[in-house]
């Protein structure tokens, strides 16, 4: 039975136009809606083949604001188990700080009465799609003395042996690892499912578990975000649709490269 | 003092690497005049070459980390080595190029010496307090962030500055070192490595012509009007990361921060919405003319031509007018 925890984080679309926030300090999401990245969504994916196949449970976690429970909720739908918030003003928080409120609640969920649950493996995102701190696993890793993989796209658990295939410089590249381990997922692996109408039915009965931080947060470094200055377009429209493929060509006589 | 995690990449330094040392070499002009100190992993192909070069790019020394702890990759292993010279050197930053392996390692570094890590940098804007500028949210927003502990340790994003060669190259010294790396550093390495792909990346970063195709491709299919449109114009293909990412084409055929930094003549982008890390790869093409649904798509406004419209619709049509004009 092969129990994985996947740490996934409340974050603003960013698929369109970008605000920040009046503060400087995060990317306004209120107009534009709050997502959980590609990346994370690929590893709940290989979270779940990973438990179904050994009848094992995938347990949710974010660290972020009371309202991340939209995100553990619609992701629960997929046919996770359970979930846990811990709540936390996230751009108060450096990527440490994350790290050590996730090794909080493993520690804790190990160290529970009625036996606890222990993760095999902790599946994040490869990079935050908001902040990109690209360290958090990393951190994680080393707070819990358990080995990392980055950037895995599958990752496999049998006779407790983590197996994670990376698309490395120089072709695809295989780790294999002693379970309890640490996985960072980048997307192209196995493509994300769907909700079903049934998954979602049974997430409403999941009560997902409340937590407040573990230790006073160090903070992150940052000193403030900002969008860079809007660059003044001087394209030349060609044209619309197929219509346009007598200029395009002009052009491409015009610039010697139609020999 | 400044150590820069040095890669190689074919037997060679990789561009990015001599980009940071660009960085690097900014950063230590704007201390006074710093040395730079390479760090290199494991075997390489060629060292009086990789000497030169390393020193035509500005670096004093170089500390070749030896032995078998080294015979394959491994994020705590490298970090390891890094962490060794900079404990013997007293190095205040330690900086790698914004690539898969230098943010695994530096971050691996990072949290090790429990300092904090900037990855994917473009700039800095001061030296006390250190404070530097990343990519983030996929590169549409910036943050400026406070380096106080030492040492600074951060990535510089790929492409974000040029590589240059030094006026007055040295030779730098060479020192191989065999450092202590624990049994725990040595868990999580590479196994096993698949069959490297072809890889026809110095075409395409040489190439007059690049044709440029991305998510509006719309899936593995979508490619041959555009491979058969960079065909009739002597030139290569080019994909953004999503493309490669989802598998749709090989790795050595992306463009941007991650892939190739292209300079054709002409560059004509299909279906990218042109992100700051794509833009990256392409900012040097003399021309660029994209064609997108959508004109409001960054890559339409910083073209020089652009085209609105569906490349499966489009690009056939041009490719029909080729061939028409040609016979
Ligand atoms: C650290 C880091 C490194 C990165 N490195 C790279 C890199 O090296 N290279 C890179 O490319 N990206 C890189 N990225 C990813 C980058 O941020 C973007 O996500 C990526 O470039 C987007 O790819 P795209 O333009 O193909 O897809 P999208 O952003 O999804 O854009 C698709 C575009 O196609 C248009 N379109 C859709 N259908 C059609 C159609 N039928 N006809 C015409 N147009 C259509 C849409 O209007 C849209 O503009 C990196 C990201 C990070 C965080
Ligand atoms: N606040 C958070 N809550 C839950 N998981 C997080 C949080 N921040 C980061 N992570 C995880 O760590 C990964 C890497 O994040 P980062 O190191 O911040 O780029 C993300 O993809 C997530 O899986």
């Amino acid at each position: 039975m092969t129990n994985v925890l996947v740490c996934i984080k409340r974050v603003p679309d960013s698929s369109s136009q970008i605000l920040l926030t009046d503060d400087e300090q995060g990317v306004e999401g209120r107009f534009v809606g709050f997502t959980v990245s590609n990346h994370e969504q690929c590893a709940v994916e290989l979270a779940i083949r990973i438990a179904d196949a050994t009848g094992g449970t995938v347990t949710l976690l974010s660290v972020g604001p009371a309202d991340a429970v939209d995100q553990l909720r619609s992701t629960l739908a997929l046919g996770c188990h359970a979930a846990v918030l811990v709540e936390a003003e996230p751009t108060g928080l450096g990527p440490s700080d994350v790290a050590h409120e996730i090794a909080a609640v493993v520690r804790d969920h190990e160290a529970r009465p009625d036996g606890g649950t222990s993760y095999d493996v902790v599946l994040l995102g490869n990079d935050a799609a908001d902040s990109g701190d690209f360290q958090v696993p990393i951190r994680l890793a080393y707070l819990l003395g358990r080995p990392v993989v980055t950037g895995a796209s599958v990752v496999e658990v049998a006779d407790g042996n983590v197996t994670a295939h990376v698309d490395g410089p120089d072709g695809e590249e295989t780790y294999s690892v002693p379970a309890p381990a640490v996985v960072s997922v980048l997307e192209g692996g196995p493509e994300p499912r769907y909700p079903s109408l049934k998954g979602r039915m049974a997430a409403k009965k999941i009560e997902i578990e409340m937590r407040t931080m573990s230790r006073e947060p160090a903070g992150a470094s940052r000193v403030r975000l900002f969008l860079p200055p809007p660059q003044p377009s001087t394209v030349e429209l060609l044209g619309e649709g197929p219509g346009a493929a007598g200029a395009v060509v002009d052009l491409l006589e015009k610039l010697q490269v139609a020999r | 003092m400044i150590l820069v995690l040095v890669e190689s990449e074919a037997g060679a330094t990789s561009e990015v690497s001599l980009e940071t040392l660009a960085f690097a070499r900014a950063l230590a002009a704007e201390g006074g005049g710093i040395a730079i100190r390479a760090v290199v992993i494991g075997d390489v192909a060629d060292r009086d070459a990789m000497s030169a070069e390393l020193g035509a790019h500005g670096v004093s020394e170089v500390h070749q980390a030896m032995g078998d702890a080294f015979a394959a990759f491994g994020g705590a292993s490298w970090a390891a080595a890094l962490q060794a010279v900079r404990e013997a050197t007293g190095s205040v930053v330690v900086v790698a190029a914004g690539s898969t392996r230098g943010n695994e390692v530096l971050a691996h570094l990072g949290a090790r010496l429990d300092v904090p890590m900037a990855a994917n940098v473009v700039s800095f804007s001061g030296l006390a307090p250190f404070v530097v500028s990343r990519q983030v949210v996929g590169g549409a927003a910036l943050e400026e962030m406070r380096l106080d502990q030492r040492p600074a340790v951060l990535t510089v994003a790929g492409h974000s500055w040029t590589a240059a060669r030094v006026e007055t190259p040295t030779t730098p010294s060479w020192h191989e070192f065999t450092p202590e790396v624990g049994a725990a550093d040595l868990v999580a390495r590479v196994v096993s490595t698949g069959t490297k792909e072809a890889d026809h990346s110095d075409s395409l970063k040489t190439a007059r012509v690049v044709v440029g195709a991305g998510r509006g491709a719309g899936g593995p299919e979508g490619f041959a009007a555009v491979a058969e449109l960079a065909e009739l114009l002597h030139g290569s293909l080019g994909v953004s990361r999503v493309v490669t990412s989802l598998g749709w084409r090989p790795h050595h055929e992306q463009v941007g921060q991650t892939g190739s930094r292209i300079s054709p003549e002409l560059y004509i982008p299909c279906g990218i919405s042109g992100a700051i890390q794509h833009w990256a790869g392409c900012a040097s093409s003399k021309t660029i003319l994209a064609i997108n649904t959508d004109p409001d798509a960054p890559m339409m406004t910083k073209a020089t031509y652009a085209v609105v419209g569906d490349m499966h619709e489009v690009v056939p049509a041009i490719i029909e007018e080729l061939n028409r004009r040609r016979s």
